[in-house]
């Protein structure tokens, strides 16, 4: 049975070599040659290489987070011990992170449209234009630790104290949530300023021609046709640079002070907080680590995890607006 | 019909705009806020330099030179006595600079390869599903948080190495110097790899996908097999894309800091690559590292000036990346890709 279905095999290897003409020159020579197998194999290891990574880092955070996190580590407040790893949770450290995200959600939202806008519609006179662009690249580029200490140059100046604690001796402490938030709503611009220019390019030319020939002039048109229309384009961008606020640590470690709980200045009710200090979820998770001064390991996982579960959450979004986001013109 | 009034309107030329002056105070207000972000930048720049300055002065191009221990040079820096005219400065960079150099530059290399394969698997070879899957795997190891990878890195990593990495030859050999204990130029190299990858294999995939079919499917008539049609047409086409992913990736691994403080074990000191594998076990610290360590003292005169030095020469040198990854996907866009469209 089985010779004769190899007996067909060969038969059919030979139709095909004739099938084909001089195939056996060419096959001689190698049509895939050894550099290009190579090439292959390397494309196909890099490639499950980076499957493995992620599932690696997914996996096992996921582990650690169902080990560590339980409902008291969320829901209680961070205290001051020599045992870390017994007491107290990081609810604060929660609240801090929802706080500095909107914060610079905020403020990065507005300038980023209005920076975009301003690209895309107008962008006069356009060398202007092009290092306004290339700008906004600098700073995506420049690193948060540098944005970090430049912001607390700039906070510790006398005519900011109304934003942050100023010692006795009139030296203005510089680190709040205020400063916080308006050097993080720099690390978000690029964002919103991305996602808002891809918006408003998705905009077809006629549409714009539409309202002028309505009768509005340029300004309203932005205002009633164009924003609208952008706006999936602007969340996305939003969300993408708020996810990014809630990942960066170096601003936090810098400008947001050290307190492990969320420390007040001032009596206004509202303001008091942000012009206070406090820690977020990533400044936790340094500071338990053995690289920090805390150093209780299931503490850090556990903040780690919830960490990842909100960046996750935010990608998600984004990806559900991209996805939604395919407007058909008409 | 169409083409024809498109070709006629001419905004500049709008009649409303001149009737209105609210337009013009728009464009006025919109366009002076963008121009803001140059003025942050330059402001950046020339405050963090200023504020830097007395610790180059103080130094001179000594500054950039090695010799001593640094990290006995800042604890002096930072010891130094409260009247001005006594503040110490003196430092010689030379081992964090060297840290900074080393593990972003063997960091990049290493991305850009793999990453470069990668993205060929993705756009090339990858079953449709696991494309499918593989673009927001991509996406999600871009938007991990840098702390998270450092946790990682200093509970996972940074043990492993130390337990099976280094032998007691190693640490013997090198006691009287450092300690090896896993925190590593080797610990730090892996995670920013892994940190740096998800960015060029997007910005690669991106491109790869925007070189039109035509002209692979040129080569593939001229019977060519789907590699080489990819290696010398393809990426032959998005080679600045490469060099843009690749210089964005070196500014993002170049003001790296909390992982890198994590992981590379905080001691400032100039791994010596003529130890051979050694080179890759011994500890070192960058400047972004050195920044987030010393970050509590800030506020000592001398020591603030000396981490803002640091700062400038951060400063520089991502933002000259940037603008050279800026202009790098120019070119891309005006020579190869767009003009093909």
């Amino acid at each position: 049975m089985s010779s004769v279905t190899t007996k067909r095999r060969k038969a059919a290897v030979r139709q095909s070599r004739r099938n084909a003409g001089p195939s056996k020159k060419i096959k001689a020579k190698g049509i895939w040659s050894i550099g290009d197998r190579i090439g292959v194999v390397a494309a196909w290891v890099a490639g499950l290489l980076l499957c493995t990574i992620a599932a690696s880092i997914t996996l096992f955070m996921g582990w650690k987070g169902i080990q560590y996190v339980t409902w008291d580590v969320i829901s209680s407040s961070p205290e001051a011990s020599l045992e870390q790893s017994k007491v107290g949770g990081f609810l604060d450290p929660i609240i801090g992170t929802l706080l500095l995200t909107l914060l610079g959600g905020l403020i990065a939202t507005p300038v980023g449209v209005s920076v975009a806008l301003w690209l895309t519609e107008y962008g006069r006179p356009s060398p202007l234009a092009r290092f306004v662009e290339a700008g906004v690249e600098v700073i995506a580029g420049t690193p948060s630790i540098v944005l970090a200490i430049f912001g607390l140059l700039i906070y510790q100046q006398g005519v900011m104290s109304p934003f942050s604690f100023t010692a006795d001796g009139g030296e203005v402490f510089g680190r709040s949530f205020f400063a916080a938030g308006a050097a993080m709503s720099l690390i978000a611009l690029p964002f919103v300023v991305g996602g808002t220019r891809e918006g408003l390019n998705s905009i077809p030319k006629h549409i714009r021609e539409a309202s002028y020939a309505l009768g509005k002039d340029k300004a309203s048109t932005i205002r009633r046709v164009l924003l609208p229309s952008a706006r999936r384009g602007i969340a996305t961008g939003s969300t993408l640079g708020i996810a990014r606020i809630a990942g960066d640590t170096a601003i936090v470690v810098v400008l947001l002070g050290a307190s492990l709980q969320i420390a007040p200045e001032g009596n206004i009710p509202g303001i008091d907080v942000l012009r206070g200090t406090g820690s977020t979820l990533t400044s936790y998770v340094f500071q338990n680590s053995p690289a920090g001064e805390g150093n209780a390991p299931e503490k850090a996982y556990a903040a780690a995890f919830v960490l990842l579960m909100i960046v996750i959450v935010l990608n998600l979004v984004v990806s559900r607006l991209t996805k939604k986001g395919q407007h058909v013109w008409g | 019909m169409d083409q024809q009034y498109l070709g006629v309107f001419d905004e500049s030329k709008d009649p409303s705009k001149k009737a209105d002056p609210t337009n013009q105070r728009v464009e006025l207000m919109l366009g002076a806020l963008a121009s803001l972000i140059l003025v942050f930048i330059l402001g950046m720049v020339i405050f963090v330099f200023l504020k830097g300055l007395p610790s180059f002065t103080g130094n001179g191009v000594s500054w950039f030179g090695s010799g001593g221990n640094v990290d006995e040079q800042l604890a002096n820096i930072f010891n130094s006595p409260a009247e001005p005219k006594d503040y110490v400065y003196e430092l010689h960079a030379f081992p964090l600079l060297w840290s900074t150099f080393l593990i972003s530059f063997i960091a990049v290399a290493i991305s850009t390869v793999v990453s470069v394969f990668a993205a060929i698997f993705i756009v090339e070879f990858a079953p449709r599903r696991l494309e499918l899957f593989l673009e927001p795997v991509v996406k999600l190891l871009a938007a991990i948080p840098s702390v998270i990878y450092g946790l990682i890195g200093i509970l996972v990593l940074v043990p492993w190495i130390n337990n099976n990495l280094i032998t007691e030859e190693m640490r013997a050999s090198v006691a009287y110097v450092i300690q090896l204990d896993g925190s590593s130029v080797m610990a730090g190299v892996i995670i920013l790899t892994i940190m740096i990858m998800p960015i060029m294999i997007a910005i690669v995939t991106d491109s790869l996908r925007q070189v039109p079919r035509m002209w692979s499917e040129g080569a593939l008539a001229l019977g060519v097999n789907r590699y080489r049609a990819l290696t010398t047409v393809s990426l032959r086409a998005i080679r600045p894309a490469i060099v843009a992913a690749a210089v964005l990736a070196s500014a993002r691994a170049l003001g790296e800091a909390i992982m890198l403080a994590m992981v590379t074990g905080s001691i400032g000191f100039a791994p010596n690559p003529f130890d051979g594998f050694l080179f890759f076990l011994e500890p070192s610290r960058p400047l972004g590292a050195t920044i987030i360590d010393g970050a509590e003292g800030l506020s000592v005169e001398p020591f603030g000036q000396t981490l803002y030095a640091f700062a400038a020469i951060l400063i520089i040198s991502t933002a000259f990346l940037s603008f050279a990854g800026w202009a790098a996907r120019r070119s891309l866009a005006r020579y190869s890709i767009g003009s093909a469209k």
